[in-house]
């Protein structure tokens, strides 16, 4: 039971690095990408198919973060450019990208168990100055019998993806990320204030990409495989995520939603690896499950301010009753 | 300062609804003269306006903004030179964003964007002494949602938006139209202040003829993508709204719809 919902967190930290990308084009930029489901794929192959043929796992996982964004840029382009509607020029690139990861892949599958990766050296290090033990100690002490392998990668995945956090929320606030912001909050006002949207539109879908393929990329290197199939229904769970940060724990300033995003992401992992641990629930449901929760979670919040209004309403209705009465 | 020289433009030209939105257009405009613009729906008011913004760009003829040939350039290069307020007092602000970081966009508008901080203490501080002349008590205000105003005071930011960095044009389209006549009266006793303030070149489009005669010290009246009456100076002051019904009736043979919801 630990050790799932371990690792549940730790995956929920690195796919949080894809659901701040999702966040940015969606709720920035208001531009519904759907680039994701691909460009975490390319993140993951690009990583891959380098690592393999002897690249370091650095490099590699920069040059899949390069191309990510030249992914989303090639978005921006077909939406502003080409004035394809964003959905499309999403879907459009989501399917281009299939071949292309595959091409870039050359097979559907490649595994990394052996390869050295970005983690190799921080998990060795970790270890070598025994920085598990106390941890292990306190799940000991509170009784857990079975404890996580190492402690390195959840904290180094932690730490990548707060610095991700703080230079999106520092960017935002610059005059170019107030600019991106508008773009997305009233395109003609911040046209009228001398910024180039079309720019921003393609500059802000490649960070968001850019992003995404981070995410892949340390995916594949902590679950040890690229697989052509393995961004399907991502764009969903970056959604999910964001959904459920925002409603769970606020949008007061940029700061507090990026980290809610994070969060989102994370309860999301752990929501599915509870729903998995259900008997006669497969792997195969997945997908399901993720469609289930983000309904719950974009239905709930209206229903219950639905019922807290119907109750102010009914109260507001007794009073003025009680003082006819009078 | 501006340059208007043979513009034209029609939209759908050659089909049923083919409309000759301005003919042979020619305006100059002298560093701080404030022109008023009137005329009736259909009249090329706005399509004027859009045309000097680059929103649209005329099928002949070109645009000249301090000897500067801007025809060609697209509307957020030459939104460098000017300020534009819209008659949506939504449209000229970012809803979701803070007063500060509005006025920050806007204080961007002639410079160049990069990643330094949008807003610091030191342009807080120039954001508040503007925000106080406009006596709303905003410069309180600084880290509230755009979103939350009324639509007198994002009117009033709007057109502080568009002024404080100085354009060198400064477009009003309609700017008082949607709002109450108090807070339409408000902005327009603002308008005067700051065009005076910073002694901007400025048009207004307007409805309102009282208005159109009481701002400015020129003033256009339009018809079918014309300008069909162009007065100036004394003769302006001169103006009233009975005379520039019969004017138009003169030059035009017909009676303009003197209906006062429209003309006011």
């Amino acid at each position: 039971m630990f050790v799932s919902i371990f690792g549940a967190v730790e995956s929920g930290i690195i796919y949080a690095l894809m659901a701040l990308g999702v966040y940015i084009t969606f709720r920035v930029l208001d531009f519904p990408d759907l680039t994701v489901d691909g460009s975490f794929v390319t993140g993951a192959a690009v990583a891959a198919v380098m690592i393999v043929n002897g690249q370091s796992p650095l490099t590699a996982t920069i040059t899949a973060v390069a191309a990510g964004f030249i992914a989303g840029c090639v978005t921006g382009l077909l939406h502003t450019k080409g004035k394809i509607n964003p959905l499309l020029s999403g879907i459009l690139m989501m399917i281009a990208l299939y071949s292309i990861n595959l091409r870039i892949m050359g097979q559907s599958n490649i595994p990394l168990l052996n390869e050295s990766t970005v983690f190799t050296p921080v998990v060795s290090l970790w270890e070598s100055l025994n920085l598990s033990a106390p941890f292990h100690a306190i799940i000991a002490w509170l009784g857990i019998e079975s404890s996580p392998r190492t402690w390195a990668v959840i904290f180094f995945a932690l730490i990548i993806t707060l610095i991700i956090k703080f230079v999106t929320d520092y960017f935002l606030k610059t005059e170019v990320g107030l600019a991106l912001r508008a773009t997305g909050d009233n395109k003609k006002m911040i046209r009228s204030f001398s910024a180039n949207t079309d720019i921003l539109i393609i500059v802000g879908v490649g960070i968001s990409n850019a992003f995404v393929a981070l995410s892949g990329a340390l995916i594949a290197q902590h679950g040890g495989f690229a697989d052509a199939g393995m961004g399907i229904g991502m764009i969903i769970i970056g959604l999910a995520s964001v959904i459920i940060g925002e409603a769970l724990f606020g949008t007061k300033s940029i700061a507090r939603t990026t980290l809610a995003v994070i969060g989102g992401a994370i309860i999301y992992r752990i929501v599915v690896s509870m729903a998995l641990r259900v008997d006669f629930l497969e792997t195969g449901d997945m997908k399901l499950i993720t469609a289930i929760i983000v309904v719950a979670a974009l239905v709930t919040p209206k229903l219950l301010d639905a019922q807290r209004e119907k109750r102010r309403r009914l109260r507001k209705r007794k009073e003025i009753a009680t003082m006819a009465g009078k | 300062m501006l340059e208007l020289n043979h513009i034209s433009l029609t939209f759908n030209e050659g089909t049923m609804d083919e409309k000759k939105a301005l003919q042979h257009v020619d305006l100059q405009l002298g560093h701080g003269d404030f022109l008023t613009v009137i005329g009736s729906n259909g009249a090329g008011k706005s399509t004027l306006m859009n045309v000097i913004s680059g929103s649209l760009l005329p099928d002949t003829g070109d645009v000249v903004i301090d000897d500067k040939q801007v025809t060609h350039l697209q509307e957020y290069q030459r939104s460098q030179l000017i300020g534009r307020v819209f008659q949506d007092p939504m449209a000229g602000t970012a809803p979701s964003m803070t007063i500060e970081e509005n006025l920050a966009m806007a204080f961007a508008r002639n410079k160049k964007r990069g990643l330094k901080p949008g807003v610091n203490k030191k342009r807080k501080t120039l954001f508040k002494e503007h925000l106080e002349t406009l006596n709303l008590g905003l410069e309180d205000r600084l880290t509230a949602k755009v979103g939350l105003l009324s639509g007198g005071e994002r009117q009033a930011l709007s057109l502080l938006m568009a002024t404080f960095t100085e354009p060198n044009i400064l477009l009003l389209d309609e700017h008082t139209a949607a709002l109450d006549p108090s807070r339409a009266e408000l902005i327009t006793d603002i308008t005067a202040d700051i065009v005076d303030k910073f002694q901007l070149t400025t048009l207004m489009v307007t409805h309102n003829m009282q208005q159109a005669l009481d701002l400015g010290n020129r003033l256009i009246m339009m018809d079918k993508g014309q300008i069909i009456l162009d007065v100036e100076g004394q003769e302006k002051e001169a103006l009233t709204i009975e005379k520039l019904l019969d004017e138009f009736q003169h030059i035009r043979g017909e009676k303009m719809a003197n209906d006062k919801a429209v003309l006011g």
